[in-house]
């Protein structure tokens, strides 16, 4: 899970990405089986897949963009859309769903009018579901910019959301 | 020859006799009396503030200058996840448990020096109501077999060493010298051991096949994409004790001829990450992995691939698929990825469970193994205990235990007092199992013949208060969401369930749903390509099976009998319990509740949204939900 980020700092990164995303693409080699795992990076580095930059690793790659399309697309784990300052990620595994872990998604959208994979309008939080992180005797779990939060409820939620502008 | 590489040529080890006389070097400078902290600091712990006390630890051992007689150690999981922050205090095993920073100078002044006990941090028997000291009488552990899961607690998985001290790459240094692929392959498949992924197959039996398929090129795989939610074994293990699941895979990569290794990992799972990670780097520096390993002439290295985050990826041929950066869409197998797998050479893939089983078998013999189990499912299994239990965690048991001793004697039964509903095994495409059939003894086959399956070792338990078929519903919109939309059985199929049951849960549903419901259960068993769509309706078929009540409940009288489904229940405040605090007042998001200090309040159901605030907040068990 990545640290808080800085939004425009981020940004400013975008604007300067060709030499960024080719020192990232060439640490991988010309290796097009490292597709996931750059993508990985990418993001890390990105915050989320910006469309100019899956351009220039089919490029660079020689991978059509079809493909690196559907690979981005694919796997939960990518986000095509820039992503706010703060992550909140709700589990909702078995464990958890039977402790209410719906119920910290209904109330996020209640409260900040977000769905699963989508993002506030002042950037600051995104709403993402994760299917079990393994913390089932916490249940129900949420991640705050990879802070986990066991025994949420309603309360609890308020009180640490609080804490992140 | 620059400092650095003298000192890792200085701890490469050449030979099998050099792999003891380390270990027999680290045995002589560890004094087994010597006091010994070990914390737990997996996934769990850390969650409930581990790090915190590890600092704390740190800081009073350094003000009291004890860093020469006390040991710390930070371990992986030790299972017991409910009671975290855990701590035990070697050589007596002394069982701390929810211990927060503030309690550790009293720890170390009270316990490390003075061996005294500090009552308030023991471990309360809920069932006797006695406290208990030591780590070994604690019921949680005291009915498991750990033979898999016992170092955790015990080793450092960021130190080789501690893994070499307890025996760690013994069984390697057996395989490479004293056995032949052949032999390994005999033993493997006199253990008995069984796929602990899910599916069962007898491991000997596809090492046989990998090592027989041709191909000058073979790859071993370790499949650590712990899919099923509920199950978190594999990250513990691969968390707290890498090493384990590197020296099977070693022993594998020996077996069929391999020189290239990956460990396809959960992105949810950081620190299995960063501890396999480590794992691999130290293996490389102490020749245990790379070149001419122990000096056998065996090469093989093993490189670390994190997953998307897609549960389709622990089917073998999807994640190899992504593995070669492909969209993981899993194939028919009428040949097996033993054959032709990864870039369609010869591939073994097993589970983290099954290649820390190899060690085992190798150093303790098949015949040891054997003896553990039923006919069928011989040797352990690691259960994730979880849901509505009291001693929720990881347990390592005998196949063959009754469910009923893991969820009372382990689990420690229901909290609250609340009823037994069923127990959820095989994570989706598994299924519910009922309370008449508790004394089922668990192993592969029983579990199938109840409808459900063994699947990598979740067990969610549910009480009262969970409906069964929300819970259907839960896994079918699961499922939905992770089938990868190449066969139409499961793409169609499963979005068909899915609106059928949210029907049935929205209170919409018709009698001849439930018929429906049976159809595409078949359609999707016999039609779907690989085994996510085929197995895809036990968890329907098993609540229909066992809980058709539910089903009609809430078809026929539209109502949700555990108070599940939001559009069939009513929150309402009960005045003879209401004490007027406001608490719920101030919590409900619409303003539906009204009411004076010190008066019982009441909900207005027409602006009521049903989102449970009030039920949440309630410290007088007021609000009533049916």
């Amino acid at each position: 899970m990545e640290p808080a980020l800085d939004f425009p700092k981020v940004k400013a990164i975008v604007e300067s990405y060709p030499e960024k995303v080719d020192s990232l693409i060439d640490s991988y080699g010309d290796k097009k089986e490292q597709l996931i795992s750059l993508l990985q990076d990418i993001q890390a580095e990105f915050n989320y897949l910006p469309r100019d930059v899956l351009v220039r690793v089919s490029q660079k790659l020689d991978i059509p963009l079809g493909q690196v399309f559907s690979v981005a697309t694919f796997f939960r784990a990518f986000s095509l859309k820039p992503r706010g300052r703060h992550l909140v990620t709700v589990c909702l595994g078995t464990a958890c769903h039977v402790r209410g872990g719906q119920r910290l998604v209904d109330k996020m959208e209640r409260d900040y009018g977000i769905k699963p994979g989508e993002t506030t309008e002042d950037m600051r939080f995104t709403l993402e579901t994760v299917n079990c992180l393994g913390c089932c005797a916490l249940g129900p779990v949420a991640v705050v910019d990879g802070k986990y939060e066991s025994r949420m409820n309603h309360d609890k939620l308020d009180r640490v959301l609080r804490g992140y502008k | 020859m620059t400092e650095q590489v003298r000192k890792l040529v200085e701890k490469r080890l050449g030979s099998a006799a050099e792999l003891k006389n380390l270990r027999h070097s680290i045995l002589s400078k560890r004094d087994p009396n010597r006091t010994c902290i070990s914390v737990c600091a997996g996934t769990g712990c850390r969650a409930s503030g581990a790090e915190a006390v590890v600092d704390a630890f740190l800081d009073e051992i350094e003000k009291q200058e004890l860093q020469i007689s006390v040991e710390l150690k930070e371990t992986g999981c030790h299972g017991f996840c409910e009671r975290g922050p855990v701590v035990v205090i070697r050589p007596k095993r002394i069982f701390y448990q929810q211990v927060k920073p503030e309690d550790i100078p009293e720890i170390i002044s009270e316990t490390v020096l003075k061996g005294k006990i500090i009552d308030r941090l023991l471990y309360v028997d809920p069932a006797t109501g006695e406290k208990i000291t030591y780590e070994p009488d604690v019921p949680f552990y005291k009915r498991q077999t750990r033979t898999i899961f016992g170092a955790n607690g015990e080793i450092d998985p960021t130190n080789i060493e501690d893994y070499i001290a307890v025996g760690g790459y013994s069984a390697l240094s057996k395989a490479l010298f004293q056995m032949s692929p052949e032999e390994i392959i005999e033993e493997v498949k006199k253990s008995g051991l069984r796929g602990r992924g899910g599916g069962g197959f007898p491991t000997g039996r596809k090492w046989q096949s990998c090592r027989d398929a041709e191909g000058d090129v073979k790859y071993v795989i370790c499949n650590a994409d712990e899919g099923d939610p509920g199950a978190y074994q594999d990250r513990s293990l691969l968390e707290g004790n890498p090493h384990s699941v590197v020296e099977g895979m070693i022993i594998g990569a020996y077996v069929i001829g391999s020189n290239k290794g990956y460990i396809y990992v959960r992105n949810e799972y950081p620190l299995a990450v960063s501890h396999a990670r480590i794992a691999i780097e130290q293996a490389m520096d102490y020749g245990l992995l790379g070149e001419n390993i122990l000096g056998s002439g065996l090469d093989f290295t093993v490189t670390i691939n994190k997953g998307g985050g897609a549960f389709v990826c622990g089917e073998s041929s999807a994640l190899m698929a992504s593995l070669e950066g492909k969209i993981g869409e899993p194939r028919a197998k009428y040949i097996h990825m033993s054959e032709k797998g990864l870039w369609d050479s010869p591939s073994l893939l097993n589970n983290v469970k099954t290649w820390a089983n190899v060690p085992v078998i190798i150093n303790k013999g098949a015949e040891w193994y054997s003896k553990i189990g039923t006919a069928g499912s011989k040797g352990t299994m690691i259960f994730s205990l979880v849901g509505k239990i009291n001693n929720t965690g990881l347990v390592e048991v005998p196949m063959g235990i009754t469910l009923r001793e893991m969820i009372y004697d382990i689990g420690g039964g229901i909290p609250d007092g609340k009823k037994f509903k069923a127990v959820q095994t095989g994570g989706p495409s598994g299924g519910c199992i009922p309370e008449q059939h508790l004394d089922t003894p668990v192993d592969f086959d029983e579990l199938t013949k109840l409808g459900s399956m063994m699947g990598s070792g979740g067990m969610i338990v549910m009480d009262e208060d969970t409906c069964m078929v929300d819970v259907a519903r839960y896994f079918i919109e699961f499922l939905k969401g992770e089938s990868c939309g190449k066969c139409t059985p499961c793409r169609e199929g499963l979005n068909r369930m899915s609106e059928i049951l949210n029907r049935i849960t929205q209170g919409k549903g018709k009698k001849e749903d439930l018929d429906t419901l049976e159809d595409l259960a078949g359609v999707l068993s016999g039609g779907a390509l690989c085994a996510l769509g085929q197995t895809a309706a036990n968890p329907v078929l098993s609540t229909l099976k066992y809980f058709r009540d539910e089903y009609i409940a809430h078809i026929d009288k539209k109502k949700c009998p555990a108070g599940v489904c939001r559009e069939l229940v009513q929150y309402s405040i009960d005045p003879e319990k209401c004490e007027g605090c406001l608490r719920c007042l101030r919590a409900c998001p619409t303003s539906a509740i009204s009411g004076e200090k010190r008066e019982p309040h009441t909900i207005n159901q027409s602006l009521c949204i049903k989102c449970g605030a009030c039920y949440d907040v309630c410290k007088f068990k007021a609000v009533i939900r049916q």
